[in-house]
Parts: C-alpha cells; structure tokens; sequence
C-alpha cells in the first residue's frame, strides 16, 4: 500500500504521519497518534463521539480521510482545556451539573457544544437539542447535558 | 487486492482528467460522508479517491440577476450559513438542514447528496421543485441536466464515465413564490426519509396559483416529479379542495417498496399528508413574498 | 459483634455532611479532558489488531475452514477457529458460551464468529478476514419465537429438551424450559371480579445501544499468565468463565477494567475477549479486539423479544382479584434470557393474593440476548400497566387511586416468596398525586399515561477494603464496576463513616489478582453492595483505631469513641485526653503496629426493593402516527440519595432508553435471516432533540437494612416508561396500542383501523 505523507496541526501543534490512503482522521488521530480522548462510537457519523473540529468546521473524524488533513488545523478534546488546570466553562459544568454519566460521548459533545456556543452565545434549549442531536448519549437522557450546555453559555455570556 | 490511491486536483480540467483515466475504478469524494461509509463497509473498492474540494468553483455561491449558482461540493452548513440563499429559497436550505447532524452537513454536499442517487435524498426533491439544473463537466465538455433526470434509479445517475456535476443553477423567482420541503422521519433528526414531500409555487397578485412544481422522495426508486400534483394547485387559490386533489396525486404518484424504514401502504398514505403540509408552508411564504 | 448485615447502624436521625450532597465525581475531570481510558484506549508496544469472521447465515452447519491463505498475508501474526478453543460439552454453560463466542458444529446467526485473525495493524487484518474460506451447509432457520415453537420448525441444538415439561425427554425442541408460578387461587379470585380485562402484547429486541463498543486489549505472556484489559461490568465473572471455556486455572488470568462507556446489562458478557486472548497466546504479543458497531448491533445482547397474553380482574370498588399471564421469551441462540425476572416482578407491586403465571424460554436464529436494565421485565410490564390503567378506566376511578388502593406495603409476600420489608411505593404514588405534572390539565390534542414499576434490586458476593495511608488519607479498593458514578457514591459513604472530607478519599478498582470475588456490576447492586462492604471496611478501620488511641492512652478500647474523624474519650471519666485524628493515630502507629486497613468480603443481603411511578404527556400525529413526548415525570424511591444529581440522572436515563424502546427501537430482519438494521442510522435510538426534560422525584423511603438506607436507582427508571406512553398513547388517540415499538406505521394503522371502524358503526 502506498503510504501518503499528512502534515496537520493539532491543537496547535505540529504533526507529521504516514497513512494508508483509506484510513480515516479518527482512526490516524487514535492509532496512530494516541490522542485517544475522540472516540469512536459506530465509524458511520451517526453518533458523533469522534466529533473534531477541521479548520474551524465542526466534523465527524469517522467521516474525514486522514489524507484530507494535509495542511490543515484540527482541534481535538485534549486541546480544549487552557493552560494547566483551566478548564473550558463547558467542561466545568458538565463536571458540576452531571452532565456526564459514562463519559464515552462527553468529549464528542464538548466539542460540539463549543462550536454552536462561539457561533451562537445564546442558544434556546430547541437549538441546543438539534445542534447536538448528532451527538448520541445514551446515559443521561440528554437533560443534565442540555442544563450543562445552558450554564456554561450563561456563564460564558457573563464573563 | 486493489492498490487504493488519494487525488486532490485543484482544476476541474485537472479533475475530469484523472476521473477518465481511471474510469470505474475512481470514485468522487466531496464531503464523504457517503463514499467512506461505503468504503469502510466493504461496499466499494476503488483505485482512486478523486477529492473535488480544491476546486474552486465546486464550492462557489454565487448569484446573477436573481438567478444562484451553488457549487455542487458546498457543505451543507456553508448553504444554510449563506442568509441570502437561504432566504431565496427556504425549501432547498430545508433538505439540506435535513442531510444529517451538523458534523454531517459540515462536510455533505448537494451535489454528494444527488450524485449517491439515494431515492430518499433529502436535499434532492427541493431541487426539483425549485427547477434547478445540474451543470456536468466531462470529458466531452460541458452539458446541464434537469436535476430530476440525474438520477436513473437506486445508486443510479445518467452521469457518464468521467462526469462530474460541477453546480446547480436555479430560475430567477418571480415575486409570490414560495417553496417548501417536508420530511417523515420516527426521529427529528438523524434518520433517512421515509417520504420527503417539496413543494414550489408561485401566485399572481390576486392569489391564484400560476405555476407549481412538486417532487416526492423515498416513494419510488428515484425521486419524482410529479405533474399530477402540481396541476391540482394550478389555476386554484390552494383551498382546501385544491389540497386534497394535490394530496391525492401525491399519493396516486407513488410506486414505493417496503422496507426497513416503511411500508408500502404506510408510505403511500403519509405522502399525501406530507405533500400537503408542505404545500400549505410554501403558500404562507408565497403570500408574504 | 453483630454483622453489618444483621445490623447496618442505620439512623434516620444522624446529621449527614456529605452523604446527600452533589461533588464533583473523581473520574469526570479526565473524561471531559479526554484522559479517561476506555476499551479501546489501551496501546502496548507490539501489540496486534484483531478482527473476527462472522458468519453471513443465520444457520448452517460449519463444514470447513481454510485459515492458509490468511496465514500468509504478511503482516498476518495469528489466526485462530474452534480449533484453537478447548471442545465442551454442548448444552452446558461453558459449551453454549464456547460455542457463543466462537462457533464450532454449526452457526446459529448472522454474525456468528468462525475465525480471528490479528495483524500488525487494522486494514492487514482486515484483508486477512478475506482470505479465509468456510464452507457452510445453509439450514433452514427460525426468527420468530412463536414459530420456533412449533412442530417442524427449524431445531437449533439437537440436544435440547424443554425442563419443566413431563414426557419432553425425546424430543429435541427449541423450547428451553417452561416455569409456572402461581398462589391462590385464581379461578376463585376472577369468580369475584366485576370487569375483567384479557389482552395478547408483543415486543420486539432491544439493543442496550450503549455507545462505546466493547473493546479489549489481552496480553499473555510467556510464563502463560494472561493479562486483559477490558470495558465490562464484571472482571471476576469474565475471569472465571473465560478460565471455564478456556480450560485454565482462573488465577492465570487477571482482568482489568477500563472505563466503561456504557452497558446498562449489555457488558455483563463477553465476546471479543477470548479470541483476543488466544491470538495472544499463539502470536505471543498483545492483541487488541475493538467490536465495530455493526458487530456489536449484530452480534452482541440484545434483549428478549417477547408474546404475551396478561388478564387481570378487579372489583367495581377497586380490588384487583386475579391475575394470569402467558409468556413467551426468545432469547436468541443460547439460553440466559433471565426470563424468571417477569413472572417474579411483572405484578409485584400490587398486593395480589391470586396469581398464575406461565413462562417459556426459547432459542431461534439471533444472537444471544443479554440483560438490560431489569432483565426481561418493561416489555411486559408494558401489557401489566396497560390493563392495571384500563380496569381504573372502566370502574372510573382514578388511576393513582386505584394503584394506591391495591399497592403492596410491608409484610406483602410475594410470589416469589419474599416478604417485603419496609417499602415505598404507597408512598411514591402518593407524591406521583402530588406532582404539578399530575396535578395539571392535559393539554388539549395531547394524551397522559401513567405506569408503576418494581425492581428487586439486588446483593451478593462482593469484596470491597479501605486502607487508612500513614498522613490520614484513605484508599479505598472497589472489584465492582462503576457504570455511572458509583465511585463516588462508595467514597462519599466511606468519607461520612470515617468523618474525612471526601477529597482525602480515592477510590480505586482492584484487577482481579488483586481484591476476592463480585458479582457482576446489575441488578442495582453495586453502590448498595459495594457500599455496604466499605462502610464494613471503614467501621473495622475505625475499631482498629479506637484500639490503637486506647492503647496511647492507656486506657481500654470500650472507653474511646470515633466521631467526626477522631477518637475520643468515651465520658469524662477516662481522662483529659486530647482527640486523636485519624492522621494523628495513622502517623504514629503504622510503623510499630501496621496499616490500619478494614476489608470486607460478604454476600451482601437486605436489598431494598424499589418503585417507580412515570407520567407522561404526549401528541400523536393524526396524519403520520409520530409520537411527540412534551413532558415527562419520573417519581422514584431510591431509599436514600447519596449522590442526588447522579440519581436524577439514572432516572432520566431510564425514561429516555424507555423512550426509544416504546416508540422507535427494534431488531429488524430480513427474510434470509440477517439483521437489516444494524447500525445507529436505523436503528432509531433516541436523539438530543426527540425528547423534553425529565422531570424527577425522588422519594425517600429509607432502607433500613442499609447504613445509608439506599435501594439502588438502575433498573426501576425504565421499568414502567413503555406501560406510560403506551397509556398515553392510548388516552390521546382511544386506542391502546398492544404492539412494540408503538412506531408510526403501527399507530397510524390504528387510527385510521379506528376511524373506518367508526364509519361502519
């Protein structure tokens, strides 16, 4: 197989990998990279647990080809705390409302949430719900993970 | 054991090229989320992954006199992003929020949408009824194709071996028209079409219906046109009894199977139902245009 | 001194500091970091990828198979069949769960596993699953339990025989067993009845749909000694019965949990692991196996499908007099359905004293169900709650009211032969009255339901120690699993015995060398028991500190008390001494005496049974039979919250997974045999914007054989949420539907089935 030769940055910094033509980012990111905190939920896009971000765009990475980062930036979960301890408003409030139960679909969710609240600083609750209805959560019912979304972007509002 | 190679030409010249060498062995990636499914299911085993996103005019918006162009590999959030066209055509921008989750739409297109030849497409059945034209580069040049005769039959386009839809052009709207599409689906979000019903019309300045088009998806092996339908609103104020002929014919129009997602009956039903909820949504907004 | 089992020191009266409040859990900072490791998550150097093929028939006889080709491929390490698994005899646990997870005579549906290969890496394996040549003799198969049934039918196991069936010794069958239960006498009971109600019901598999795929590294290394690394909701059931089917001494294998995303019953089995250990063994690397989706919808436990016919009587002031079922349970291609579950709960809750009910379990051509969140019990308690509301309906009284009146209290003795303790679910009716939700009109075009629900929870073997560090920090070593936050419930518990803060308590999860048996993590079981056996831990840590400050003192043992995290003189009269923290007594004891540990391994008993009560509003769409749920309220006894917002949490959780099932969820097959839905696309789990908040209630009926009196929260939240929104269903169109899922097509054909009755009439 030939390999194909991807240079990408991921949250800010610079990667390089060899990858087979067919292998998807999410698969490229994990294996190859061990940045194991997107996972990978059905490799169809229809649970969103692999959700990055790739230049700027919110992305099923179970639907990119690894090949297609060339050159390109991607954000990931691991990048989305600040500094040492700071953690994104979104993550301190899942952490305090329970917006997680297992945890599986919690960084696919971040990651999603965060793009709608830069997009959108004051989502209703039904724009919440059809933003993230990507994003499957079998836990939680969706309740706290909604509250969670709605305090941090209150508070990211606020700051 | 095929070799499977990766292009990202920049040129549609350059594109069409490597599409025609390669033959059956090449497969178009726009946004994917189609063709890596196939490919990650074992459904596909192509030699060349042609990757049309460079090329500049394959994710173009643009508008001319009324008239807009839309680059058949614009992702879908990039279309509901764009206020103007979302606002000229309400209809179109409702099949594409309905493509999938927003991961999904940040990299699917409409002309990815088309071109799997899915009959439950939903951004497909807008186009229809909006008479949109699909514009085809290939290696015997360039030709326009009334979207609705894209599609042959399930997986299934009359596209030739090395064609590739570049854009959709859309008629200029004259004032009163309104256009809507409605889905069927268990879920609100997330689920293919068990019917997609879309409806364009246009009114006169005393209400009455001049001009109409209507298209079903998921009821038969392509989506369909339907002439039955959009001639039961033509010449009527869109009362109640002109909706219930367009129901009628709606209904009347479908061929459907069954399957996983509904039944024959089921579908022949509901898409009556839909159409005509989709016909009162594009006469509110006919009204107030 | 007595047990904490014959005396838990339970006291409704005692000041809590921490128990009952809402921390952070320790485990969420790395999973909203992305740190947390789950099945997948696991990289050793050298280690393989593994990939299994499965059978594309849903029955056929395994004639050959040729692993050459694959064993060529290079990059190609392993490759292993039935022939590299120990024979066991069939028809006994450890034969069905061989042949389970690796077919040997025959496949028994779409999925089946033939042959592993592991590789270097995940696409060379993948092309060697394509170099393996079976040859398959295609039988015919059985879907449908009903039809499995009958004489003629396809027969799965040639050596089945129906138990509990007198004379069914000669003839092979798909009927596993047949179990009657009955008391009273229900002849007489239906004898007084003024309104009986008899209805049939059907269900179809559900998939647990947690969103993890079961994933696993195994590492077995040269001396033998096998190492796995897995998401599963027990490592020590996994070791013993991988030991069973893999013919080894369970001490050589150590299992390891990962972070679970998600199993609700579903990770209570295993199926990639045993292959993954014996490529291990033959490639002599590790080997990692991450199920795909489709296998996991394909392959693993869905839930039983079920038939059902229910016929309940009461009297026109309101007694329900008698009850009889039927009931009829596939549970795919192996037994295990714990399909006893439903006769023991699908009444209790009512205080019935003539009951008759009969059961069968019975294999077709799909893969082995596996529990799920009250194994076997929702499907048909969906039927029970649907005659419980209608025989309100029909002698017009109340349905709360009528719940109430015929609610079991304590000293109810089930059919099952327990006898309730204190119980809370005349009390949990009552709050469901008292909810603003009941209490509010029903929105005009829209429809209520309401259902109850009961769940046993459950005890058992657990193991559980608490180590007390020299600086007066404490570990706490857990062998359950924590599938939703029972971490820090156990912590917050064993920080409220020893009156430390919760931040100086850790928990951690031992590997199965490590701390002595647990059941599997279900049932409800583990914060009630794995909380009991740490309070035992912390309470012997707390008697060896209290021995410890006497001897400081130099007074006796019976004249020092713990409290508030130290020791003190018991009265006045022991002396002026100081209190002792639990740092103070640690720093300066366990160098001369040792570390102050407690440790507690137990069959835990004294679950509190828990019950439920779901209100729900809906709107069913006349012209397309969709179901829009616009408010929905769970009232629950959980005995006591330990953690609140983890409580409301199950109970949302439940209701949504109920959701799903009660409106869109099920296994479709096609006519060859093979699923036709297995993926998240279509099969229709309920996404963020499908549903409104949940709103909760949560009642506290303490159990007062627990030193916190908590029930368990798992499994009750999903019990009655098919029952409510059938009942719903059923208020807003006037018919109630007796089919799952209620999906569009079913209630469209209801409606409209309604109104050409009505034009008839």
């Amino acid at each position: 197989m030939p390999k194909a030769h991807v240079t990408t940055t991921i949250n800010g910094d610079a990667y390089e990998v060899l990858c087979e033509p067919g292998q998807t980012l999410v698969d490229v990111i994990r294996n190859g990279l061990g940045l194991t905190g997107t996972k990978e939920g059905c490799s169809t896009g229809d649970c969103g647990a692999c959700s990055v971000m790739l230049d700027g765009e919110l992305v099923c990475s179970c639907l990119v080809l690894a090949v297609e980062a060339d050159g390109k930036s991607i954000d990931t979960i691991e990048g989305m705390a600040e500094g040492e301890d700071e953690l994104h408003p979104l993550q301190r409030n899942f952490l305090e409302l329970n917006g997680l139960q297992c945890g599986i679909c919690t960084p696919g969710i971040l990651i999603a949430a965060r793009a709608l609240l830069e997009r959108n600083p004051d989502p209703t609750e039904t724009e919440i719900r059809f933003w993230l209805a990507g994003n499957l959560c079998r836990c939680t019912g969706y309740d706290k993970v909604i509250r969670s979304v709605q305090a941090a972007a209150e508070e990211m509002r606020e700051a | 054991m095929t070799e499977l190679n990766y292009a990202a030409p920049d040129s549609l010249d350059a594109a069409v090229g490597m599409l025609a060498d390669a033959g059956a062995g090449a497969r178009i990636l726009a946004g994917g989320t189609d063709v890596l499914v196939l490919l990650h299911g074992d459904l596909i085993e192509p030699e060349l992954i042609v990757d049309i996103k460079n090329i500049p005019e394959l994710t173009e918006i643009s508008v001319e006199d009324g008239a807009w162009r839309i680059g058949a590999a614009a992702s879908g959030m990039k279309l509901m992003d764009h206020e103007d066209f979302a606002a000229a055509w309400p209809g179109v921008i409702e099949g594409v929020a309905l493509i999938g989750s927003v991961q999904v739409k940040g990299r699917a297109s409409v002309g990815g949408n088309l071109c799997n030849a899915s009959p439950a497409a939903d951004s497909v059945p807008p186009l229809i009824a909006a008479g949109a034209m699909a514009n085809i580069a290939g290696p015997g040049g360039k030709r326009d194709l009334p979207v609705e005769d894209v599609i042959t039959g399930p997986g299934q386009t009359a596209l030739e071996a090395g064609e590739m839809v570049v854009s959709f052009t859309f008629p200029k709207r004259p004032p009163h028209s309104g256009d809507c599409y409605l889905r069927l689906t268990p879920r609100t979000e997330m689920d293919i079409a068990v019917v997609g019903a879309a409806v364009n019309l246009t009114l006169d300045d005393g209400g009455t219906c001049t001009a109409a088009r209507v298209s079903l998806g998921a009821v038969a092996p392509t989506p369909l046109l339907v002439e039955d339908a959009a001639a039961a609103l033509i010449g009527t104020s869109v009362d109640d009894a002109a909706l219930d002929a367009l129901a009628a014919a709606a209904s009347a129009a479908c061929d459907p199977i069954d399957d996983k997602r509904g039944t024959i009956a089921y579908r022949i039903k509901t898409a009556g139902v839909m159409t005509r909820r989709a016909a009162e949504t594009a006469l509110d907004r006919a009204r107030r245009n | 001194m007595a047990s904490i089992l014959e005396n838990s020191g339970f006291n409704p009266d005692k000041e809590l500091k921490i128990v009952g409040t809402n921390p952070v859990k320790q485990d969420g900072p790395d999973k909203v970091t992305g740190r947390a490791k789950f099945g997948a998550d696991l990289i050793l150097p050298g280690m393989l990828f593994g990939k299994i093929l499965r059978s594309p028939h849903p029955h056929a006889v395994l004639k050959s198979i040729d692993t050459s080709k694959a064993e060529a491929l290079p990059g190609v390490k392993a490759v292993v069949t039935r022939d590299d698994f120990p024979e066991l005899p069939p028809g006994t646990p450890g034969g069905d769960l061989s042949r389970n997870v690796m077919a040997r005579e025959k496949v028994f549906y779409d999925g089946h596993p033939v042959a592993a290969v592991a590789a270097t890496s995940e696409p060379v394996a993948k092309r060697a699953l394509k170099l393996i040549e079976v040859e398959h003799e295609v039988l015919p198969h059985v879907i449908d339990p009903v039809e499995a049934m009958q004489p003629g039918a396809p027969i799965l196991h040639d050596h089945l025989r129906t138990k509990g069936v007198e004379g069914a010794e000669d003839t092979p069958t798909n009927i596993v067993e047949r179990l009657d239960l009955a008391m009273g006498d229900t002849d007489a009971g239906f004898a007084e009845a003024d309104v009986i109600v008899e209805r049939e019901y059907d269900s179809k598999p559900m998939h647990q749909g947690y969103i993890e795929p079961q994933g696993c590294v195994a590492d077995c290394n040269e001396d033998d000694q096998i190492e796995v690394w897995c998401c599963t909701q027990g490592t020590h059931v996994f070791r013993d019965r991988l030991a069973d089917i893999l013919r080894l001494d369970s001490s050589r294998i150590k299992v390891m949990q990962s972070e679970m995303g998600g199993g609700f019953g579903g990770k209570t089995g295993f199926y990639g692991e045993p292959l993954a250990i014996v490529l291990s063994k033959k490639a002599r690397r590790p080997v990692k196996i991450v199920l795909t989706r489709n296998e996991v919808f394909r392959c693993t436990g869905p839930v039983s499908g079920t038939r059902s016919r229910i016929k309940m009587g009461c009297t026109k002031d309101g007694k329900i007099v008698a009850a009889e079922a039927e009931l009829i349970f596939q549970t795919g291609a192996f037994t295990g359905s714990m399909f006893f579950n439903a006769p023991h709960a699908m009444f209790t809750r009512y205080a019935l004293e003539n009951i008759k009910t009969t059961a069968w379990e019975v294999v077709s051509n799909r893969p082995k169900v596996n529990a799920f969140r009250a194994p076997c019990v929702p499907q048909i308690v969906f039927g029970v709650e649907a005659i419980v509301t209608e025989l309100a309906n029909k002698i017009g009284m109340d349905e709360l009211d009528f719940r109430l009146k015929n609610a079991a209290t304590e000293g109810y003795t089930t059919l099952y032969g327990a006898t309730f303790g204190p119980i809370g679910f005349v009390e949990t009716l009552e709050a469901s009255k008292e909810t603003d939700h009941y209490r509010s009109p029903v929105k005009p075009g829209e429809g209520r339901g309401v259902a109850a629900g009961f769940w046993f929870n459950r005890g058992g073997d657990t193991t559980g120690s608490l180590t007390i560090t020299p600086d007066g920090s404490v570990n706490i070593m857990l062998g359950t699993s924590d599938v939703a936050g029972s971490r820090v419930s156990i912590s917050m518990m064993a920080a409220e015995e020893l009156g430390v803060p919760l931040e100086k308590v850790r928990a951690n999860f031992a590997d199965t060398s490590a701390i002595g048996n647990n059941r599997v993590t279900a049932g409800s079981r583990t914060t009630f028991s794995s909380g009991m056996v740490i309070v035992d831990s912390a309470r012997k840590a707390i008697d060896t500190m209290v021995e410890r400050a006497a001897e400081i003192w130099g007074v006796s043992p019976e004249e020092v008390t713990f409290e508030d995290g130290h020791c003190r003189p018991a009265s006045a009269n022991v002396g002026d001494f100081e209190p002792l923290s639990i740092k103070d007594i640690a720093s300066r004891t366990s160098v001369s005496h040792g570390a102050i540990a407690g440790h507690s391994e137990m069959n835990v008993t004294g679950e509190g049974p828990g019950f439920g009560v779901h209100i729900v509003d809906l709107k069913v769409d006349r012209g397309t039979g969709r179901v829009d749920v616009t408010r929905y309220t769970v009232i629950e006894d959980a005995g006591k919250a330990i953690h609140p917002l983890q409580v409301e949490g199950q109970y949302q959780g439940g209701a949504v997974q109920g959701v799903g099932w009660a409106l869109n969820e099920e296994y479709i097959y096609r006519a060859d045999g093979t699923l036709d839905n297995p993926s998240f696309l279509d099969y229709r789990m309920p996404v963020a914007s499908d549903v409104p908040m949940i709103d909760t209630v949560i009642v506290e009926v303490p159990n007062p054989n627990h030193p916190y009196g908590l029930r368990g929260v798992g499994e009750v939240p999903v019990v009655p949420t098919l029952a409510a929104i059938g009942n719903a269903i059923g208020d807003a169109i006037g018919i109630r539907p007796q089919s799952l899922p209620m999906s569009p097509p079913k209630l469209l054909e209801l409606m409209d089935g309604d109104e050409t009755r009505a034009a008839a009439e």
